[in-house]
Parts: structure tokens; sequence; C-alpha cells
């Protein structure tokens, strides 16, 4: 169960994210989750949105470098401890995470996780063995 | 021997170069004349030019008198080093009219620097200025494979920029069909390119650039043109974008250079074997001179281009220092041309930038950016003075083929445009990656560097 999530590559400057934002909410796209990754000058802004064809198409016109890349979802119980636990199978499983963010879940008691892995079928594969629930991008924030 | 020197016999010859190919010239008789006879007829030339020009120029009159060098003192190139120079001031002091050795009733024509580099300069051509100037112009159109049967497309911008008249007028001269598209427009340039059949096209290599990306935007592929060769000039490039242009448009890409003051594109022009410019030297006498002694630099030296003009009715400059930095190479060319060849600007002495003490030329940062990212063509240079020391930072459009999902992919290539940069320059940099379309796209000349010290450290001497 793969997830499309964009990666829009923004200038490091006063009012960039808003400009984002505003193509978005012009093509009348929901975002579901997202993050940043900052470097001094630029940022990588990722996105999971209702429907990334036409957000890539917003942004393109719009003159956005954007690409889109798959990542992997899954839900866990909010309670301490248990992102550790997913985290030691994987680790045990010799998996190497590029990066992972936490998506604040609608249901209430549990928490959505998106990683980034290298190899997408190994990490599912290793996830769907130990009974940890992967999640669609619509299930994502959806509970 | 010089009868036919301003003849339009083109000559096909055989020269043996992988194979036998056939070459055309121009004007064989001098594009492959023997020196000695090349220079009788600069000589000749030269001592006609300094009597005209002491007689009717006033400003250079009170130069020679005041260097105490009369016209009967010149009677051969040897004694070119004894004339005083010009330089681009004298062409503002004497705005706009000032240096013209003619009447207003023998000139048919201006022409007017862009004035990038300060006010603008009025350049002025009689009847027979323009006819030499086609037939420059057509010469080095025949250089580059151009018979009359080529629709010469002509995007350099046509108006008080010398680039599209001066191409135009060679173009008939040679009996193409000439394409005055002009520059702009850039969406029905490549139309015109697959509509009207253009084969050989002129415009500067950034604005080459710029179409090419156009192409891959808009889905046009090489194969849709009859592209064969093109005539590059107006600001300097580097070999690789020479390979990015030859890849992107199909076609073999040839660097032109001209500048107004002495006649405009086509003072200098390569030949297929892409190894320097012929230099049309039966109408210009180049020199290298070192920019900080003025002295005369040997033959293959590297110092500031020199040009007096030896036909020009209108405005014949003596000793124009062009600012331009390059060198001349005296060998006979494979193409059987003997006319001297001058390699390819290095940069300008007035472009020169000091960073913290060191001489930095634009062209080198170009080139050790393009050997990291041959895609790499929209840049700017900004300078500036933080505390007190110099600052250089090289800013980047992204592309998306060079943008993946994570920050490492990017700073690794920041890292490695900054290493190649820096050991290019001796001098540290930083690199700031912009969203794409953030610089502005020229039609002309583009603005590569930003300096925004409040002294400037040029390299003005004398």
């Amino acid at each position: 169960m793969l997830i499309d999530q964009i990666s829009v590559f923004v200038e490091n400057k006063q009012g960039r994210l808003a400009d984002v934002m505003k193509v978005l909410h012009d093509s009348g796209i929901d975002i579901r989750a997202m993050t940043i990754a900052d470097t001094t000058d630029f940022g990588i802004m990722r996105l999971i949105v209702d429907d990334t064809e036409k957000a890539i198409a917003a942004l393109k016109s719009d003159g956005c470098t954007a690409a889109v890349t798959k990542v992997i979802a899954f839900t866990i119980p909010d309670v301490s401890g248990s992102l550790y636990k997913v985290m030691d199978i994987i680790n045990d499983n010799g998996i190497n995470i590029d990066y992972l963010y936490s998506v604040m879940g609608k249901t209430a008691g549990r928490a959505d996780i998106v990683i980034r892995v290298e190899d997408n079928d190994q990490a599912i594969k290793v996830l769907t063995d130990n009974g940890i629930q992967l999640i669609s991008g619509d299930e994502l924030c959806r509970g | 021997m010089f009868a036919s020197a301003f003849g339009a016999d083109c000559v096909t010859v055989k020269i043996n170069r992988k194979g036998t190919k056939p070459m055309n010239y121009w004007n064989k008789d001098i594009e492959c004349a023997p020196r000695s006879e090349l220079e009788a007829l600069q000589s000749y030339r030269l001592a006609n030019t300094v009597r005209r020009v002491y007689e009717n120029v006033a400003p250079y009159r009170a130069k020679m008198d005041a260097a105490g060098v009369r016209p009967e003192d010149i009677k051969s190139i040897a004694d070119l080093s004894k004339l005083p120079f010009t330089v681009k001031q004298d062409l503002r002091d004497n705005y706009p009219y000032g240096m013209f050795a003619v009447p207003a009733s023998e000139v048919v024509r201006v022409h007017a620097s862009s004035g990038t580099t300060g006010k603008q300069t009025v350049v002025g051509y009689t009847a027979k200025d323009i006819d030499i100037w086609a037939e420059c112009a057509a010469r080095a159109l025949v250089n580059v494979g151009g018979t009359k049967d080529d629709y010469v497309h002509v995007s350099y911008g046509y108006g008080l920029f010398t680039g599209g008249l001066g191409m135009h007028y060679g173009a008939e001269k040679l009996g193409a069909t000439a394409i005055p598209a002009s520059a702009g427009n850039s969406m029905r340039q490549l139309e015109m390119f697959r509509d009207f059949g253009s084969s050989i096209i002129c415009m500067t290599p950034s604005y080459a650039i710029s179409l090419i990306e156009l192409m891959q935007e808009k889905g046009f592929k090489k194969s849709d043109f009859k592209l064969k060769a093109g005539l590059f000039g107006a600001e300097p490039w580097t070999e690789e974008m020479r390979r990015q242009i030859e890849e992107g448009l199909g076609l073999k890409a040839y660097d032109l250079y001209g500048l107004s003051e002495i006649m405009g594109p086509s003072v200098s022009a390569e030949c297929v074997c892409q190894a320097g410019m012929h230099i049309c030297e039966d109408h210009f006498i180049p020199e290298i001179i070192d920019p900080d002694t003025l002295e005369v630099l040997p033959a293959g030296q590297q110092g500031e281009l020199v040009f007096t003009c030896i036909t020009k009715e209108a405005m014949p400059l003596i000793r124009y220092r062009t600012r331009d930095i390059a060198s001349l190479v005296y060998d006979k060319c494979e193409c059987g041309r003997t006319l001297v060849r001058m390699l390819k600007p290095q940069g300008r002495t007035d472009d020169m930038l000091i960073i913290r003490g060191v001489n930095v030329f634009p062209s080198q940062i170009e080139a050790a950016l393009l050997s990291v990212d041959e895609k790499a063509t929209n840049y700017l240079l900004e300078v500036n003075r933080v505390n007190n020391l110099d600052t250089l930072e090289v800013q980047l459009e992204t592309r998306p083929d060079m943008f993946g999902d994570d920050v490492k992919t990017l700073e690794n290539y920041k890292k490695r445009v900054k290493a190649a940069i820096d050991s290019a320059i001796g001098v540290g940099v930083s690199i700031k990656l912009l969203e794409p379309k953030t610089l502005a796209r020229s039609m002309g000349k583009a603005v590569r560097v930003k300096d925004n010290r409040e002294i400037k450290n040029k390299f003005e001497k004398k």
C-alpha cells in the first residue's frame, strides 16, 4: 500500500509557503499531511494530498519544481513505546529510514506515521508480517 | 592581385581533412593570401587611413599631435605601435558624431551600442562601409558552409544593435534567403524554424539555450527542423554551451565576433574547423596588448584585443581597445585560410571582477559550472561586500530533472558545483539554489553579473 507524496522545492524566502498554499487552494486541493525539510537557503515541502495529479499539474503550471515519491504510512496506538516497537522491528530487518514524519490521526488514540525507505516492497512485507496496520492515502487523517 | 579583393567570387577547393571535403571560400584571394601579400595590403591601407583620420577627425588628430606622431611616420604595419589608442570614452566624449571622418552627406546609416557598460555610443557607415560589412558577414556565412541555397534565420535584434542588420546584409550578399526574424516571440521563432526551413541561424548563445528550453516545454524535436549551422555571438560562451546547443538544436555551432565600434558582427568568425575565428584582416588589423603596460604582446599570448580599421570610411577607429581578452594564432588553418584566428574571448577587462583581490572572469565560473552540470545555463553571479569582505554568490535555478525528494541530492549537487568553481577561480563562493524561472531570460545579451558593491574594483587603467 504505497502513497504518492509530492515534494516541492521552495526557496527560503518570506511568503513562499503562502504562495504554494494559494496554488493548491485555488485548485481545490485538500492537504492530508505535510512536513518541511529545510536547509539555510531552500526547503523541500512534502505533501500528501487528496488529488496528486491535479496538485502536480497546478504546481508545475505555476512554475514550481515538484516531484512525486512513493512513501508508506501506517497507524499505531497513541501510547508510549508504540513507535519504538515499530522502529525496533524495522531496525532488526536492516531497513534504513530516509525520513519519517507523524500525522495527527483523526481517530482518538491513534497516530499515523509516514516513512520513506529505499526498498518499499521489503518494508511493506516486514510491517505486514509483524501485524502493523498500513493505511492508504485516503485513510490518512481520516481515521 | 588585389583587384578582386572585394569581388564576390565564391571558390570551391578541396582540402585534405578526413578524406577530401569540398570547402567554400567567399573571397579566396584574400582569405588564403600569403602573409607577405596581406601585410603589404594592410600597410598600404593603414597609411592611407591614418592620413585620412588625421585630416578629418579632430579628436584623434589631437591625440597624434600630443604623441608627436605625424601621418607620414606611418608607412607600414610595423609603425602601428607608434599610434595612440582609441577607447570607448573617446566615443562618449565626442557623442554622437565627433569621431566621424566623413561629412553627413556620405553617411548612409548609424547604429548605436546597447550601452550595457555606460552611455550609448554611436557609429556610422558610408555605402561602401555597408558593402564591406556585408562582404565580411557573407564570408562568415560561407565559413560555416553557407551557400545561396540557405535560409539564413537572423534572430539578432534588428534596430540600433548591429547584430540583426549586419547578418541580414551578409545573407543577402551571399544570395541566400534572409529571414529577418529579429529577437523575441520565441514560440514563433521555433515555428519559423520548422515552417520556413531555416538552415543557418544567427543569435546570441544564451537565446539559443532558451529556445532549446522552450522546445522541450512545447514538444518540438530537433528533427522538426532543418538547421545545419548557427553563428552565435555578442556574448562570451563556453565549449560546454557549444555542445549543448549542437545537441539541442541538431546543428554545428560556430562562434561569431564583432563590435559596433569596429563594424558589427563578422569582424571575425569561425570556420568549420571550430578552431578560432578568422579575422577579416584586409579590413581590420588586430593586435594583442598588455592592458597594464599597453605594450604589444607576441603572437600567441593572451591579452587585450585591439583593432585598427583600415578600410572604414565613416568611422575608422585607430587602435581601438576592445576590452576583450583574447589571443591570436597565425598558423595556417586546416580549412586553408591564412587569415589570423582569434581564440574565443576569455572575458573582458571591464567585466573582470576582483573578489578579495583575486581576478575573476565570469567565463571561468561558467565553464566550471557547466563542467559539473551541462544544463546549468541559468545562473547569476551576485557580488556583495559584507563587513568589508567581498562575497560571491552563484545563484542557480533548479530544474525538475535535478530534483528528487531529498535534501541530500541537492546538497551534494551544491557541494560539487562549489568545489568545481572554487578550484577554478581560487576564491570561495557560495551557491544558492533558486526556483525555476526566477532569473530573467534575455533575448539578447544575458545579464550574468550583479555587483552590489559600492566601490567596484574595475580594471580601468589609463
